[in-house]
């Protein structure tokens, strides 16, 4: 077993060589060089957290911004339901009376015109009666041999019509 | 020789001086610089190369740099688990620890021998092994002292023993943490010890079965290396699972100093 049977010649060599290289690797590589290795890992870290944080706080400036949004999307969509709706009256009211007008116009005009009928009617029923009357004369000329005064013919047809 | 072909498995273990070996001497001391030596500074060449190619300091990091931030985080992770927001300053001393112990081991492991190089672990030395064990309990004792004076000596005592029990169980705590440097250093040293053994006496199987001609012999090989592959891969797990033990076993042991309970 070299370990042991060569022990009393390379003990001291042995461990000076160890001190001598795990120094190097302690101080150069473990005090030199972790440090900055883990300062590295530990900015990533916070950088990392930081980026976090700032996107929580832009998707909760997002949601206020949205609520806001919304909020006043919907006061102006109950503004708009507010305007037509005062629109609609408004334009009802203006057709009620403009149809209340023009009904008053129209009844004006069918009593004028129910009038001018009634006026037509008795005008022809005169006629009627004149041209029976001179119908009557000539038919009782003609039948008997008679002549009838006018005026009478025009009081029998009177009476016929009339009833 | 093929007849002759003997392997010996302790032989990998030696320690060939390379250079200074006469003239190299620090108070009467050698400190030849040996093969052990050249594979320890092969394993802080190679963690160098690998934590210095994650310093790229990226925000977004590629392959290498998460590799490395990987091991750093992982280390981190340790000793917040094992010793909380105190163990933060054994970050570097742990993290040296590990690498040096992982990079080692699985160095030690590399089928180098195909390019005529011979690898040699030097975790598979208790000498070695010893340093760094020594190491980390020379820190828990002047961390434990620095931090409780002469409380820390109520670690040797848990909570609640009766009065009469106190000397024998301060007694048997004492003795158990003293060991602790020992069981330490011996059990990545015997563990890679026996790994790499292991390897060794099967390929003297292996070769021994074929020389010995028809029969039973290349049986034997046959299935010694399909052993060996199956060992590869655990002696693999084993060099990280010992590296990791090294660095849990010292923080927990960092964690008494610390808080003691």
């Amino acid at each position: 077993m070299p370990q042991i049977a060569q022990l009393a010649e390379t003990w001291s060599s042995q461990i000076f060589w160890m001190l001598i290289f795990f120094g190097f690797i302690f101080f150069v590589i473990g005090r030199g060089m972790v440090p900055k290795v883990m300062a590295t890992v530990e900015t990533r870290d916070r950088q990392i957290a930081s980026d976090l944080a700032a996107a929580e706080a832009a998707r909760a400036a997002a949601d206020a911004e949205e609520e806001a949004w919304r909020a006043q999307a919907n006061r102006q969509r109950a503004e708009a339901q507010a305007l037509i709706a005062k629109a609609k009256l408004e334009a009802a009211q203006a057709s009620e009376t403009r149809l209340a007008k023009a009904n008053t116009k129209l009844d004006a005009k069918l009593a004028e015109a129910e009038a001018q009928i009634a006026q037509a009617r008795s005008g022809a029923l005169k006629e009627i009666e004149k041209v029976a009357a001179e119908a009557a004369g000539d038919i009782v000329t003609r039948v008997a041999g008679l002549t009838v005064d006018a005026k009478a013919a025009t009081a029998a047809v009177k009476e016929a019509l009339n009833g | 020789m093929a007849e002759t072909a003997k392997v010996d498995p302790m032989h990998q273990f030696t320690i060939e001086p390379m250079f200074g070996t006469d003239h190299w001497q620090i108070a009467g001391y050698n400190i030849a610089f040996t093969n052990s030596s050249l594979w320890m500074a092969l394993a802080a060449v190679a963690v160098l190369i690998f934590v210095a190619g994650g310093m790229k300091r990226e925000l977004v990091p590629g392959r290498w740099q998460m590799a490395v931030e990987g091991f750093t985080g992982f280390i981190d992770n340790l000793l917040a688990a094992n010793i909380g927001p105190a163990g933060k300053k054994y970050v570097p001393y742990i993290f040296s620890l590990f690498m040096f112990i992982l990079f080692a081991n699985v160095l030690g492991l590399m089928p180098l021998g195909l390019v005529g190089v011979h690898p040699f672990t030097f975790t598979s030395h208790f000498t070695a092994t010893g340093v760094l064990a020594v190491m980390s309990f020379a820190i828990v004792l002047i961390v434990g002292f620095w931090k409780h004076k002469l409380h820390f000596f109520s670690l040797f005592i848990p909570h609640g023993t009766p009065l009469v029990m106190i000397p024998l169980i301060f007694a048997i705590e004492l003795v158990s943490f003293l060991v602790r440097p020992f069981s330490l250093g011996l059990r990545l040293f015997v563990a890679m010890m026996a790994g790499h053994v292991l390897l060794e006496v099967l390929s003297g199987f292996v070769i021994n079965g074929f020389n010995a001609g028809l029969g039973i012999g290349p049986v034997v090989s046959v299935l010694s290396f399909a052993l060996m592959i199956a060992i590869c891969a655990l002696e693999i797990l084993v060099a990280g699972i010992q590296a990791y033990v090294f660095a849990l076993l010292t923080s927990l042991y960092l964690n008494d100093a610390e808080n003691l309970h």
